[in-house]
């Protein structure tokens, strides 16, 4: 389908194309060749760490660092499966919340009219611009209150009460959903609920998978040491932290901890992008 | 394409404000959509609990001394008055942010548009490829930290090795602990990051506009990329380029992880000292949450005043 259209679009010149080209290398040498340095450190042995001159590439790759990172990982007190899994619970369940009940909310501003909509709309807008870190205090008093400190609750729930994912379903509900094709669909006797699982959420695909990977990111990245103090509790990136912050002597380890916190996103993203490329696909629907 | 307002709904809004039964009919009026507000009832319900009242408390706060353990004083204006006359660090803190919003703000913004766009013109897969390269940075964690290996202080560091080796310099150069270096280092590592949330959030707009709409441009006589830009593809993002916007603006504005990450906890001369730093450092270090809040309303009102400006700027896009 994308193909038909860049035939089309003729009005195209080749200065322009070639400029283009350019800029997209440049920016493309400056996005990966830090990343690539990042993924040779992994590789290098501890002395090529600290050799003068500095080597771009491993001039004898090991995976020595990896090896070392393993044991370092088996000898847990806690078992690094542990951290794993509640680093899983803790994505899957945020991220789970936060784009249903989200997307509920974002269907009926983008879709229904009713009172009190445009504060609503306020009200999200501007939270987006109030500094995170001032408010962790109060919700830390919320959270002893409801007593969730020191429970997964305390990282999953206010997931949940993500901004970010509401302001962008409604963006796109609002663009992507056709009024007339929900006109339809009531005339036709469908309920408001089945509008939003049958017809919306599918059109808008692209757009919830996106939020995933936007919550997904929030909160791998988070290490929860704020309320969670029970080290059997404590997400996956804490623990590898921890294994991080050890000193010169574990400068190869450093580096492998910092690709495996790497890949698991960019994994995570890659499949994500094929869910979403696939849908671009097969749905022409959008323009009914 | 705003949300459906059927002729009788349109009536009764109209007549809300006008006849003197107005509770009456805004009741009968919320009653009439009562499944709308069970759409956005759960959502607002932890909303309010965890987003609106944490803010109000703050705000609240910002009016009083409260170091966490005797219970809040209230001091009226006493800490927005320090803010200005007393502490020379959050003048030199505003100065750098406003310094470090206006140049990374912009960029980003401008970046992520653009190569969001570029991308959107390329073959799936090598949509896809670049794509993953550009927002790379941006998803892995602390990959930014790469960074500290590059510019170190001493001739291990990448730079200063390949420097000194050329000969260009003849000692290393202390890029993170020099302020003539800090500030820009920190902005090139920071747009190193920037490719996130609006970048993808343009790209999966750019695709969900229908092909069709272009064809019909075409026949309305669209002659060139940047017609179709300008007339076409910018009208049809306008509530994503918001969005893109205001994330940008909150990224620029309260910006502060990232900087300390890379020069420390007391940067040198405070070069890279921001307003949300300053906020941390007074909440966390030194428990001093009254005055804290009191940096964050003021930080809050920035951002919202640049927002303003921005939509004001945005309306008048195609």
């Amino acid at each position: 389908m994308r193909l038909r259209i860049s035939n089309r679009r003729l009005a195209r010149s080749m200065g322009g194309d070639l400029s283009i080209f350019i800029f997209l290398g440049l920016g493309a040498l400056y996005m990966a060749l830090p990343m690539i340095y990042a993924v040779s450190q992994a590789f290098k042995p501890l002395n090529e760490l600290f050799i003068f001159p500095p080597q771009f590439l491993p001039r004898h790759p090991t995976l020595n660092n990896f090896s070392e990172l393993f044991i370092l990982m088996a000898q847990s007190w806690v078992p690094i499966t542990r951290y794993l899994f509640n680093s899983l619970f803790i994505v899957i369940a945020g991220t789970a919340g936060n784009v249903l009940f989200g997307s509920l909310c974002a269907y009926a501003l983008a879709k229904h009219d009713f009172p009190g909509k445009g504060l609503i709309n306020t009200l999200v807008l501007f939270s987006l611009m109030f500094a995170g870190s001032v408010l962790v205090i109060p919700r830390y008093l919320i959270m002893s209150y409801f007593k969730w400190i020191n429970t997964y609750s305390a990282l999953v729930i206010p997931a949940w009460a993500a901004t970010l994912g509401v302001f962008l379903m409604r963006n796109f509900i609002d663009h992507m959903v056709h009024d007339s094709l929900l006109e339809a669909a009531r005339i036709d006797g469908a309920s408001e609920f089945y509008c939003y699982w049958r017809i919306v959420m599918p059109i808008v695909k692209p757009a919830w998978l996106t939020l995933i990977i936007l919550s997904f990111q929030q909160l791998w990245g988070d290490q929860g040491t704020l309320f969670l103090y029970s080290e059997e509790l404590k997400p996956l990136p804490y623990a590898l932290s921890q294994i991080m912050g050890g000193g010169v002597g574990r400068a190869g380890v450093a580096a492998a901890v910092s690709v495996i916190l790497m890949v698991v996103p960019i994994t995570v993203f890659v499949w994500n992008q094929s869910q979403i490329v696939q849908t671009m696909g097969t749905s022409g629907i959008t323009g009914e | 394409m705003s949300a459906v307002v059927t002729p009788e709904k349109q009536v009764a809004e109209g007549s809300a404000q006008i006849r003197p039964g107005r509770l009456k009919t805004l009741w009968q009026n919320m009653k009439a959509n009562k499944i709308s507000y069970l759409f956005v009832g759960p959502f607002m319900v932890l909303f309010a609990i965890f987003v609106v009242v944490p803010i109000a408390v703050s705000v609240g706060l910002s009016f009083t001394y409260f170091n966490m353990i005797e219970p809040p004083r209230w001091v009226g204006w006493s800490n927005y008055l320090t803010l200005f006359l007393e502490d020379d660090v959050f003048l030199i803190a505003v100065k750098n942010t406003l310094f470090f919003a206006a140049i990374t703000g912009p960029i980003s913004y401008l970046l992520c548009f653009v190569f969001a766009w570029l991308i959107n013109e390329l073959k799936p897969k090598i949509r896809t490829i670049l794509t993953l390269l550009f927002y790379a940075p941006s998803i892995s964690a602390n990959a930014f930290m790469i960074w500290t290996v590059m510019f170190s202080g001493d001739a291990y560091g990448y730079i200063n090795g390949v420097l000194l080796y050329w000969g260009i310099v003849d000692k290393p150069i202390q890029w993170l602990l020099d302020p003539t270096w800090m500030m820009p280092i920190v902005i090139v590592v920071v747009l190193w990051m920037s490719l996130g949330v609006s970048f993808l959030t343009f790209i999966a707009g750019l695709q969900g506009i229908d092909p069709s709409f272009y064809e019909a441009g075409v026949i309305d006589g669209i002659r060139n990329r940047w017609q179709e830009l300008w007339y076409l593809t910018l009208p049809m993002m306008k509530n994503h380029m918001m969005f893109g916007a205001i994330i940008s603006i909150t990224n620029s504005f309260a910006a502060a992880e990232q900087l300390q990450a890379l020069t420390g906890n007391t940067p040198t001369d405070w070069a890279t000292w921001t307003v949300m730093q300053h906020i941390n450092d007074y909440g966390y270090v030194r428990y001093e949450m009254g005055y804290a809040s009191a940096m964050a309303v003021l930080l809050f009102l920035t951002m919202v005043l640049v927002q303003r400006l921005v939509q004001r700027l945005l309306r008048k896009i195609g």
